[in-house]
């Protein structure tokens, strides 16, 4: 279950992006892991406690992931989708190589706070607190969302971008400042879905955000691309059917990233728009 | 308080405005007549910036607002500025409730008493908004669009409301009351640069008109002596 509010919070920044530019943003899971190491630095060079480290990391996460669209997607907002398409895949190559440069390829062991260390019991079930954590840090920070999109003006011009780019400049809105916007809330939730991924499965790597980042998308797809409580509700899916496989098909475990994408395709084939995607007309 | 002077529009290659020059004072309904594909929605959408930066297009001559030169500054600020355009087919926000839409409206503006006023005033002018407050954008009908729309640019507290086919795809009795809603909002203070291809109605509520064909002003005059006009006639009231 806390895989799943996992990806869920991975697949938001995935799915408010393509919202509002129609783009999906590659680089967005190697955005996640720059985090992880800007959080791991910050503990480890800088001997900052775990949450003020986690809190810069996703402030920096949220700059870079505006600087990212600022450098490598403003530029293009008038070209055809697919060179923003081609550009993010180039930019996700860029971040991956950058960080096999600057870190190194060696994993490094992600601090665990002592927190999220006890296993809790509730009756027969054994439960790391970590994952129950997870859980509420996750539901915390949806609330934020919500209020966020449906409750302050920067978050109604966002949804009005969804449906109609060309008619909000004329109410006065400057798209850009909403795009960086959209952009910094994204990624400083992949922060959040990385940092929280890196104490659960604690180790760091360039190349980490791959499979993470891909299965976000996969519950982005799900949930109905463009819908952020489709996101959260795609990765919940997602995560759970992940272990649940696991859970009662041990020996097919070695196909849970299979099942991922066998998922994506079904969805593709029966239901294009995902769980709550609206069907457009057109 | 906008002048255009020959202002000409190439989209990749084709010519939709050739030396196009217009003025609108303050105070005034003004009218810009014309068929469809004369060029009037790329004479507006030029002023409200809308054209530059689209692939292909080339734009030149000169627009000033309140003298100064708006014709190569960004969308949103000339919107700032208090040129405030009414899109043709209204573009209200389909998943945004009547509220967000003239919330949106108003994006700019601190939500003060002043605004909160706006809002009543828009209601007493429109009184279906009113009930129809917490609905959807896209649950509205034609016409109620088209009552958002106007009740949307007036919460941006506009100077000029350029207003781009209005009346089109309404039923007639809707159209009496846009045009009686137009003819309020000017007479409460705000200039109107209205783009009909009803010439007959908009004519009667304007204070001046220009009659556009294919990229040129052909005409102009006070709106009562081009309701007059054989040729206007015979072109577009036959």
């Amino acid at each position: 279950m806390s895989l799943g509010t996992l990806y869920g919070l991975i697949a938001i920044g995935y799915t408010m992006v393509y919202g509002i530019l129609r783009l999906i943003n590659f680089a967005h899971a190697d955005v996640m892991m720059m985090s992880t190491y800007f959080a791991f630095f910050g503990i480890s060079m800088f001997a900052l406690p775990w949450w003020v480290a986690a809190i810069i990391a996703m402030i920096l996460t949220a700059l870079l992931g505006i600087m990212i669209d600022q450098g490598a997607y403003r530029p293009l907002r008038r070209a055809p989708r697919i060179s923003a398409l081609i550009t993010a895949i180039g930019v996700s190559f860029l971040l991956e190589n950058l960080g096999l440069v600057i870190f190194g390829s060696r994993p490094r062991a992600f601090f665990r706070p002592e927190i999220f260390r006890p296993v809790w019991q509730f009756g027969e079930i054994h439960v790391l607190s970590l994952s129950v954590y997870t859980i509420c840090i996750t539901a915390v920070l949806l609330v934020f969302v919500y209020i966020i999109i449906y409750r302050t003006r920067i978050g109604m011009a966002m949804r009005a971008i969804s449906r109609d780019m060309q008619t909000v400049p004329l109410m006065g809105v400057d798209l850009n400042r909403v795009i960086a916007f959209t952009f910094g809330m994204g990624s400083a939730l992949a922060a959040a879905g990385g940092i929280l991924w890196a104490m659960k499965y604690p180790q760091i790597e360039p190349l980490m955000g791959i499979f993470p980042g891909l299965k976000a998308f996969v519950a982005a797809v799900l949930g109905g691309i463009g819908n952020v409580f489709g996101a959260v509700i795609g990765g919940f899916i997602l995560g759970v059917t992940e272990i649940l496989l696991v859970a009662f098909f041990p020996e097919f475990s070695g196909y849970r990233d299979a099942l991922a994408f066998l998922l994506l395709i079904l969805v593709l084939l029966f239901r294009p728009t995902g769980i709550m995607g609206e069907v457009l007309p057109e | 308080m906008l002048v255009v002077e020959n202002l000409s529009v190439n989209y990749g290659g084709v010519r939709a405005l050739r030396g196009v020059s217009l003025k609108v004072d303050q105070g005034q309904i003004c009218t810009l007549i014309g068929s469809n594909g004369a060029g009037k929605s790329t004479t507006v959408r030029a002023i409200s910036g809308q054209i530059k930066g689209m692939g292909g297009s080339i734009i030149s001559g000169c627009i000033t607002f309140e003298d100064q030169a708006i014709t190569t500054i960004p969308v949103h600020h000339i919107a700032r500025l208090g040129v405030v355009q009414v899109p043709e087919g209204r573009r209200v926000f389909p998943n945004l409730t009547v509220r967000e839409n003239l919330f949106m409206g108003g994006y700019n503006r601190s939500r003060d008493s002043g605004f909160a006023s706006d809002i009543e005033h828009i209601f007493s002018l429109f009184p279906r908004l009113k009930e129809r407050y917490n609905q959807l954008g896209g649950t509205l009908s034609g016409g109620e669009r088209q009552m958002l729309a106007i009740g949307r640019a007036i919460m941006a507290k506009p100077k000029l409301i350029m207003m781009d086919e209005p009346s089109l795809g309404l039923a007639p009795n809707v159209v009496d009351e846009v045009f009686d809603i137009i003819q309020d909002i000017n007479s409460a203070g705000t200039t109107i640069l209205l783009i009909e291809q009803n010439a007959m109605a908009a004519l009667s509520v304007s204070d001046y008109g220009y009659v556009l064909e294919t990229g040129e002003i052909r005409m102009e005059g006070p709106g009562k002596e081009l309701l007059d006009d054989e040729r206007v006639i015979n072109a577009y009231l036959g």
